[in-house]
């Protein structure tokens, strides 16, 4: 497994754990159709998150946010009408989040999550 | 999350208006959209403030910044509001003290690396925030000294968004850079030409002194090489110094043109003097997106010289009948009214026909008569209507160089001193009236009330109008420039000789 993909298996267990922490609930990680992939969905009080991880291991080139471009989001929002698609039952709300983190090495990794951003 | 405001200035001709610049950060991923009808160059201030900021030491906030330019509907030009912009990002995540930048008006654009460059317009830019009542403005260290020329104005010269910052309560260190400097003076104190350097051509001398007294417009015809250009460039150099109002007129007309201003304002009238392909849109401004002054409103407060003018369009030339009328010049655009000041003196020159030797005593003319006639008549007889003094000017011959090489020349100093004189006699003499120049005077004015003549003055000017030599419009403009011959002889009215000159002054050309 090439480096940065273990930087982001990484990034996307913290980012888990730490919304695990906040009081949701991990529906699915990694979920794949034909379209892609969606890092992670979890669930509170009713309403289904879509969550884009984005891992970096320093700022140089930027805060991860910074790498979510429209066009990743775009994509997350119609991966997110498929996992409707294909749900039990159809989620009451939905809405599409991102997590960042910033898992400089040798230091515990900086996270913040963003709510509602598309 | 956090919301700041400042203020900038968006320019519409030479009038500006107070932008509120609102910064408003949410909790969104990165990105700056920018409302508020902002042009190309504007739209493209979000990727300047973010990548200058970085550089300076003070990255914006990674949240979404909503940055609204306000009055929404007015529509804003340039670059100049990179560093409102900046700050107010800024100040919405509590870098800067919202307080402090919400109470000054910035102007200047960034550059990558977080300097401040020189913009143009700041002088009318600084002007309008003073007008409308701020009294604090910041502004790139290049444009300081322009800023400062504006009275009763604290100036914050920066040289980068990092000065600009420690200014407004920021803890950054201070990190010294090279200040970008405004581009070159442009000749601003070139020296003006000679009048001591024009050989012969004593009636032409006499009226160019006559037309600045008076602040007549002048038209000369004669063959080339008769030195009507000449004549025309030593114009300006005879006209009084401009009043301090005019001065920043002047200044702020260059400084919107992008030429520089330099440390001081501009104290000698401008001269214009457009080729005669000039468009009208050259001539008295205009363009789609920001409406830029043309040749007139350039040379308002000075001379604008036309050579060649049968040459130019006469649509170009018909567009200075409303200045000239006026004293102003407005542009009208769907969404805009752009107006100008445009108080010049008119100089035309034209050769006599299309191949110049009419009238010539050394050369025969070539010309068809028809072709002769056409020629002159491309100026439109409302155009000519206003220039009060039309004159022929000759080739000099070998005797009058030699005769003027011994004799004394009046120099540009002596002559603007008569000038001078004979504009504060004609002031005085109209202190109750709302006129200051001769030129300005309306005929009824001089025809009745104080200013009559007794009839045995105007007797030749009378008999003139009986033969059908003048119209009633050309009397009074015989009258106009009379006056104007009697103030520069130090005479209190008018005798008949004054009234014989300035009806040759009139009546010479078509003789």
């Amino acid at each position: 497994m090439a480096e940065k993909d273990e930087l982001g298996r990484l990034g996307e267990e913290r980012a888990a754990v730490f919304l695990v922490a906040a009081g949701y609930r991990v529906v699915a990680r990694n979920w794949r159709c034909d379209q892609g992939e969606i890092d992670l969905i979890v669930e509170r009080d009713g309403e289904v998150a879509f969550v884009e991880v984005k891992t970096r291991s320093g700022t140089r080139f930027g805060h991860p946010f910074e790498a979510i471009t429209v066009q990743k989001l775009a994509r997350l929002r119609r991966l997110a009408a498929a996992w409707c698609d294909q749900a039990m039952t159809r989620p009451a709300r939905i809405r599409i989040d991102a997590v960042s983190v910033i898992a400089r090495p040798g230091a515990d990794p900086e996270i913040e999550h963003r709510a509602g951003v598309f | 999350m956090a919301l700041a405001r400042t203020h900038a200035v968006a320019l519409l001709g030479l009038t500006g208006a107070l932008v509120e610049v609102e910064a408003d950060i949410s909790g969104q991923l990165p990105g700056i959209v920018l409302i508020g009808l902002p042009d190309a160059a504007l739209s493209e201030a979000t990727w300047r403030v973010r990548t200058a900021a970085q550089n300076s030491g003070c990255p914006l906030t990674r949240n979404k910044l909503t940055i609204n330019l306000s009055p929404a509907a007015l529509p804003k030009h340039g670059s100049g509001f990179d560093l409102a912009i900046a700050l107010a990002c800024l100040a919405a995540d509590e870098v800067v003290s919202a307080a402090s930048v919400g109470s000054v008006v910035h102007i200047g654009e960034l550059a990558l690396d977080g300097r401040l460059r020189p913009t143009s317009g700041m002088l009318p830019a600084v002007l309008a925030a003073s007008r409308l009542g701020h009294t604090t403005v910041m502004v790139p260290a290049g444009n300081a000294a322009e800023a400062s020329l504006v009275p009763g104005m604290r100036v914050v010269g920066v040289a980068s968004l990092r000065d600009a910052a420690i200014w407004h309560g920021s803890r950054l260190e201070p990190v010294d850079v090279e200040v970008i400097e405004a581009p070159g003076e442009d000749g601003a104190d070139t020296a003006e030409p000679e009048l001591a350097d024009v050989i012969g051509n004593d009636d032409a001398i006499l009226a160019l002194q006559i037309a600045a007294a008076g602040g007549h417009h002048l038209f000369m015809v004669g063959p080339p090489g008769a030195g009507k250009t000449m004549l025309a460039a030593r114009l300006p150099g005879l006209l009084p110094d401009l009043d301090p109002e005019a001065s920043l007129e002047v200044s702020s007309m260059r400084s919107l043109s992008g030429r520089g201003v330099g440390r001081a304002l501009v104290t000698r009238p401008p001269l214009e003097a457009p080729h005669h392909t000039a468009t009208a849109a050259a001539m008295v401004g205009g363009g789609s997106g920001r409406i830029r002054p043309g040749a007139a409103a350039r040379a308002s407060h000075g001379v604008l010289f036309l050579d060649e003018a049968p040459e130019f369009a006469s649509a170009v030339l018909d567009a200075l009948r409303q200045p000239l009328e006026s004293g102003e010049i407005s542009i009208h655009r769907a969404n805009a009214v752009a107006r100008f000041p445009a108080r010049f003196q008119l100089v035309l020159a034209a050769n006599p026909c299309p191949c110049g030797q009419y009238g010539a005593a050394d050369l025969e003319c070539s010309c068809p008569p028809s072709a002769r006639r056409r020629y002159l008549a491309r100026l439109s007889g409302p155009l000519l209507d206003r220039i009060d003094i039309q004159l022929r000017v000759q080739r000099i011959t070998a005797a009058q160089l030699r005769l003027a090489a011994d004799g004394p020349r009046l120099t540009s100093q002596a002559a603007r001193q008569r000038v001078v004189t004979a504009r504060a006699a004609a002031a005085e003499r109209l202190a109750d009236t709302p006129w200051s120049l001769n030129s300005e005077v309306p005929g009824p004015w001089l025809r009745g009330g104080p200013a009559r003549l007794p009839g045995a003055t105007t007797a030749v000017l009378d008999r003139a109008l009986e033969r059908g030599g003048i119209t009633m419009r050309g009397y009074d403009r015989v009258l106009r420039v009379a006056w104007t011959v009697a103030d520069l002889g130090g005479v209190a009215r008018p005798g008949p000789e004054h009234l014989g000159q300035a009806l040759y002054l009139r009546k010479g050309m078509s003789s």
